[in-house]
């Protein structure tokens, strides 16, 4: 009932407030990400140049909730100016008004893009990906595939998963055998769901469910998991901190674009095209991968990046040999109905 | 008066014996106690506050334990008999009523305790209630009646399971005047009808007066006199009872000669006086004579005393029934006299030249009280 | 007042009786409107911060304004359908009409993803549809009427079947239980009844079953480890008592996420109780402490419980400790005593703390998020998921119009259970 009453209006009232505060200058336009180490990495390769091109950058981060910002649009009172969506939410939210439509002659030339990087509402920052984890000092037989994940007698101990239906879905009918090219059709049909939830009532009281991407890392150092989904960024991150021996499994991957919207109706329509062209140059798309191994949306981008990083990206071909990619379009649809499903039987 | 006493005298009913308490380990609160009630009076502990008189109530009561000595009830010693199994019935100086329960409830609920068949059940709490003249007050809650009301109901419940022994502490405190008066003639009736043993403390001297069969009178944790009232009164043990019961002029001296029971004293102010001895005193002794206001003689009426004395006015208030005049003796001494004004029609006077009058039975002479 | 004496001489003393009784009146009500006047800022606070944001609440919860506002004439024609028969053809023609004026706009894709709420695939359907229509005409005349029935189904075969259409008609009210019912594990079958939701679907009638029940242990776990400590401060001298109260209080001084976190290093596999346990050789595994209902339950007793000793506290401070000696002293040993004297009286405390937790405890959801597995999700996570992750205020609405009623209910069996005791106990 809290979450609920704060949203609309007090949202917007503090806001509001927060606008007074931030708005001294006008060039300050503020840009809502994932935050964590994807953050810290967009604030070197985005934020920085954009100060030294005379803006500044108001960072804030959110957890993907599009709530608010729905409720900022509806109350005409828009703080938010660039926002980082993931590819359902920016497909949905496009449709419904939440975001403008973009103009890609302000961003940059349409060919330099993967072309699903460039959609009605938004232009690709970078691609990520959602891979299995494991920590390899705790598992000496490494595991190869999510059909290892699925074997509790081979590797003993908890699992963990992201909360929530969008790939946990995906990785028990990839592990149950369905070829990446029919996870989605699958995943359509009712037969196809019911065979994705039987698969995860074979490991349900393994799993660890986690919400925050940060979790994943810190509870394979910590031993609490075995492995787990994990988004691909944040091990990098953990591996380039050489705390812990954490290994990434390429096999059956899925990856997703995160793209730049613009909030409906912002007052700083200009410096948000600005920001988002200067963050889809090149040379700023290299040096954020340098940062956190996710791969470039502007291919120019590519030459630029070092040979070993390169490696470690999801777009690398190595990578990409088994990779699904996720489906926006099917989750705009059936999100709803199976995250809801997922509830039910999570709570079972 | 003393009835009851006289009832049972060869077996006191409750008696302390060499009883101490200490709460810190350093300063007694009660030290060396002896005292003994017998069965069926009206006692009553009187005293300052911090005297021990509550210390002893509690004791009795079973809510502080002795650090020396013994409490016998009856034959057996209750030192470590705990409170609820002392059948020792209480009223506290709040009341203390359950408010959570009706004047019904409360008056059954030590019989409900001590599991008594529910026919007589009603009929105890029926005639406690019928007793307190509170009959049709059953079903009240406590705050629903006056103070007067609440005591009554205190008093009933504290009597209604037929205790050995009832103890009140400071039970009227609470009341105002006249109620405290009316309420002590509902008690001291009680008590002769039921002949129940009752400790009663207090700090109010003139309700211990009027209530007991006997006085205990408590300084610096010492009972430094008990008695019936008359006695107490009249013949004071010391400068402390002398003082706390009723007003007391006190003037210092010395023995200088002893014939019987009476004595003379040479006072601080050179006047010497015939007084009669309270307290077994030798030649030489340091005393004070002390003299009640209300025996003390006026002009006229001071012809004839043994000791005669000369002062001036210095203050006078009239109270309608007596005239309270201050006087000053030789040696800037002060003494007050109480006059009955219908015997004194005209006033007296600021700096008036008076002539007081003592007769030797009156003046009596005292040690000084019993201390550390 | 001499004024009405000398009007009125043959009964003066009547005159002033009236005119004092007016002026009695006129004090009176001055004095009140003045009274009055002090608490309109507080009035005013209240409805626009309480009583505005519930009702508005309420509203939502049975709000169905998408599939209206995209498709006015097309609802007002469905609203007179039998829905047993397929629909005529001028509600084919109104609704190409209305479908190919608002194609490619947020009210088309709110309506659509209203309908595919209700039914999976019903977004594409529309978008699909929309998209094959011809531009939009203002023809309604029976052949037009037979073209757009025929282009429809073309579009798509489900548009000739009655369940699409009796969705729509279920949709054609600018309210709707659907909501509320779906709170309830409730849901309208294709025929318009309302029928039990799937065992698949089926979540909120166990998710507030489980509210309930976890509030209730909560409630009992405060009650039993605050009982003992509001009476020791109760009974303390006041230096003890203050020392006592700043350590019940300490937990205010940080916030829920700060100890929710705090309670994860503790409670973890390899956090410090677990080591310690092993350390000292009591166990030799480590204990599953957090990521289960062990963990929410620790965490959210620990944070509650200073609103049960509060009450219970300020409660007990009132009651003479004579009480008990008074019970003991006619005869009823002490912990008999303690139990028919003192708690009687602590009951209001207790009620009220154990209220205070127990509607607290129904609204978390942060605590059993970050310690719970799924199977320890209250009521409250829900609404924060409906609220931030789908965007579908009507079921959080619902769900928290609920929650409110329930928390409501529990109010009023309170004030029935204490207030009656009161007045009973008032009344002279």
């Amino acid at each position: 009932m809290k979450a609920f009453l704060s949203t609309p209006r007090s949202a917007a009232i503090a806001l509001a407030a927060m606008t007074l505060l931030a708005g001294a200058a006008r060039a300050d336009i503020t840009v809502i990400s994932f935050g964590g180490s994807s953050q810290k990495a967009q604030a070197k390769a985005f934020y920085e140049p954009f100060a030294k091109a005379g803006g500044k950058v108001v960072p804030g981060e959110y957890n993907g909730e599009q709530a608010k910002i729905k409720a900022m649009v509806e109350a005409g009172n828009v703080t938010w100016d660039v926002v980082e969506v993931e590819s359902p939410e920016l497909a949905r939210g496009c449709e419904e008004g939440i975001y403008e439509k973009l103009d890609m002659s302000r961003v940059g030339a349409k060919g330099d893009f993967v072309p699903e990087a460039v959609t009605e509402c938004g232009i690709g920052v970078f691609v990520w990906s959602t891979v299995l984890a494991y920590n390899a000092d705790v598992l000496k037989t490494p595991p190869r595939s999510w059909a290892d994940f699925w074997d509790i007698e081979k590797y003993p101990g908890k699992r963990g998963m992201r909360k929530g239906a969008k790939f946990t879905l995906e990785f028990a009918l990839l592990a149950d055998g369905v070829k990446p090219a029919d996870v989605y059709k699958t995943l359509a049909t009712p037969a196809g769901v019911e065979r994705a939830f039987g698969k995860l009532d074979q490991i349900k009281p393994h799993i660890q469910w986690w919400e925050a991407g940060a979790q994943p890392p810190q509870l394979l150092a910590s031993g609490d998991l075995v492995m787990s989904s994990a988004y691909n960024g944040r091990i990098g991150t953990a591996q380039k901190e050489g705390k812990t021996n954490l290994k990434i499994v390429w096999t059956h991957q899925i990856y997703d674009f995160d793209s730049w919207a613009i909030t409906t109706g912002t007052p700083k329509r200009d410096e948000a095209y600005r920001f988002i062209a200067l963050a889809s140059e090149p040379r700023n798309q290299a040096v954020f991968s340098a940062h956190i191994p996710y791969g470039p949306s502007n291919v120019k981008a590519l030459p630029l990046i070092d040979k070993a990083i390169l490696a470690e990206l999801p777009t690398a071909p190595r990578n990409m040999e088994s990779a699904l990619a996720s489906d926006p379009q099917f989750w705009a649809e059936y999100g709803e109905d199976l995250e809801q499903r997922f509830n039910a039987w999570a709570a079972k | 008066m003393p009835t009851h006493a006289e009832r049972n005298d060869a077996t006191p009913h409750v008696s302390f014996r060499k009883v101490w308490k200490t709460y810190d380990g350093e300063n007694p609160v009660v030290r060396d106690l002896d005292l003994d009630i017998r069965r069926g009076e009206f006692l009553t502990l009187l005293g300052p506050s911090g005297s021990g008189k509550t210390t002893c109530l509690m004791m009795l009561a079973g809510f502080e334990t002795p650090t020396g000595g013994e409490i016998r009830l009856g034959d057996r010693v209750i030192n470590s008999v705990p409170p609820h199994k002392r059948n020792i019935g209480m009223v506290f100086q709040n009341y203390a009523l359950f408010p959570h329960m009706t004047v019904r409830e409360n008056l059954r609920f030590p019989l409900d305790v001590r599991k008594l068949p529910p026919g007589e059940i009603d009929k105890k709490v029926k005639r406690a209630l019928d007793m307190v003249q509170l009959g049709d007050f059953g079903d009240r809650y406590p705050r629903q009646m006056s103070g007067g009301q609440q005591q009554r109901v205190a008093l009933a419940r504290a009597l209604v399971f037929d205790p050995e022994l009832v103890l009140m502490d400071e039970p009227l405190g609470a009341l105002d005047k006249q109620l405290r008066e009316h309420m002590q003639i509902e008690i001291k009736h009680i008590h002769e009808t039921l002949g129940v043993t009752v400790v009663f403390v207090t700090h109010d001297q003139s309700e211990a007066l009027a209530l007991s069969d006997r006085v205990a009178v408590f300084n610096k944790g010492f009972i430094q006199q008990i008695d019936d009232p008359a006695t107490l009164y009249e013949q004071p043990a010391n400068d402390f009872v002398a003082s706390f019961i009723g007003e007391n002029n006190a003037l210092g001296g010395y023995v200088e000669s002893m014939h019987g029971e009476r004595c003379q004293v040479k006072l601080d102010n050179g006047t010497r006086v015939q007084a009669s001895l309270g307290n077994p005193l030798r030649r030489g002794d340091r005393a004070l004579v002390s003299v009640r206001p209300e025996c003390v003689r006026i002009n006229a009426q001071s012809l004839g005393c043994a000791n005669r004395m000369g002062g001036y006015v210095r203050e006078v208030i009239y109270l309608g029934d007596h005239l309270r005049v201050r006087v000053e003796l030789a040696g800037r001494r002060e003494i007050v006299v109480k006059a009955p004004a219908a015997q004194h029609k005209h006033r007296f006077d600021m700096g008036d030249a008076i002539h007081l009058g003592i007769d030797p039975e009156h003046l009596r002479v005292l040690g000084m009280a019993a201390d550390a | 007042m001499p004024d009405v004496a000398l009007a009125l001489p043959d009964n003066p003393g009547a005159a002033r009786t009236v005119s004092l009784k007016a002026q009695l009146r006129r004090a009176e009500r001055r004095k009140k409107l003045k009274y009055g006047a002090l608490i309109v800022p507080l009035v005013v606070f209240l409805l626009l911060t309480f009583v505005w944001p519930i009702a508005a609440l309420m509203k939502r919860a049975v709000d169905n304004p998408e599939v209206v506002a995209a498709f006015p004439a097309t609802c007002a024609l469905l609203r007179g359908w039998d829905g047993r028969s397929p629909p005529d053809d001028t509600v084919f023609a109104t609704l190409a009409n209305e479908m190919a004026a608002t194609r490619g706009t947020p009210v088309f894709a709110s309506a659509a993803k209203r309908l595919n709420m209700e039914q999976p695939g019903f977004r594409s359907l529309m978008m699909k549809t929309a998209k094959a229509l011809p531009p939009a005409a203002g023809r309604s005349a029976p052949a037009a009427g037979r073209s757009a029935r025929a282009a429809l189904i073309a579009a798509d075969a489900r548009w000739g079947e009655l369940a699409a259409w009796q969705l729509f008609a279920r949709n054609a009210s600018p309210y709707t239980a659907r909501y509320l019912l779906a709170s309830v594990d409730r849901k309208y079958d294709d025929a318009g009844h309302i029928v039990a939701a799937g065992a698949d679907e089926a979540i909120y009638v166990k998710v507030l079953k489980r509210t309930f029940g976890m509030s209730a242990v909560v409630t009992a776990c405060c009650l039993l480890l605050g009982f003992p400590l509001a009476y020791l401060m109760a009974t303390q001298p006041a230096r003890v008592a203050n020392v006592l109260m700043i350590f019940v209080l300490l937990p205010f001084w940080t916030s829920i996420l700060v100890r929710v976190a705090a309670w994860l290093v503790l409670l973890q596999r390899e956090g410090l109780v677990n080591q310690a346990l092993r350390a000292a050789g009591i166990i030799e595994k480590p204990l599953e402490l957090v990521f289960n209902d062990i963990g929410v339950y620790i965490s959210m007793v620990h944070i509650l419980l200073p609103f049960m000793i509060l009450p219970l506290y300020s409660v007990m401070k009132g009651i003479s400790p004579l009480y008990v000696r008074a019970a003991i002293s006619l005869g009823c040993p002490p912990i008999a005593s303690f139990w028919k004297v003192y708690f009687p009286q602590a009951l209001p405390g207790v009620g009220a703390g154990g209220l205070l937790v127990f509607i607290l405890c129904m609204g978390y959801y942060i605590t059993p998020a970050l310690l719970g597995s799924p199977g320890e999700q209250m009521a409250s996570y829900f609404i924060a998921f409906y609220t931030n992750q789908t965007v579908n205020w009507g079921m959080a609405a619902a769900l928290s119009a609920i929650l409110f009623m329930a928390t409501l209910v529990l109010y009023m069996v309170y004030l029935r259970l204490v207030g009656g005791q009161e007045s009973a106990s008032r009344t002279t």
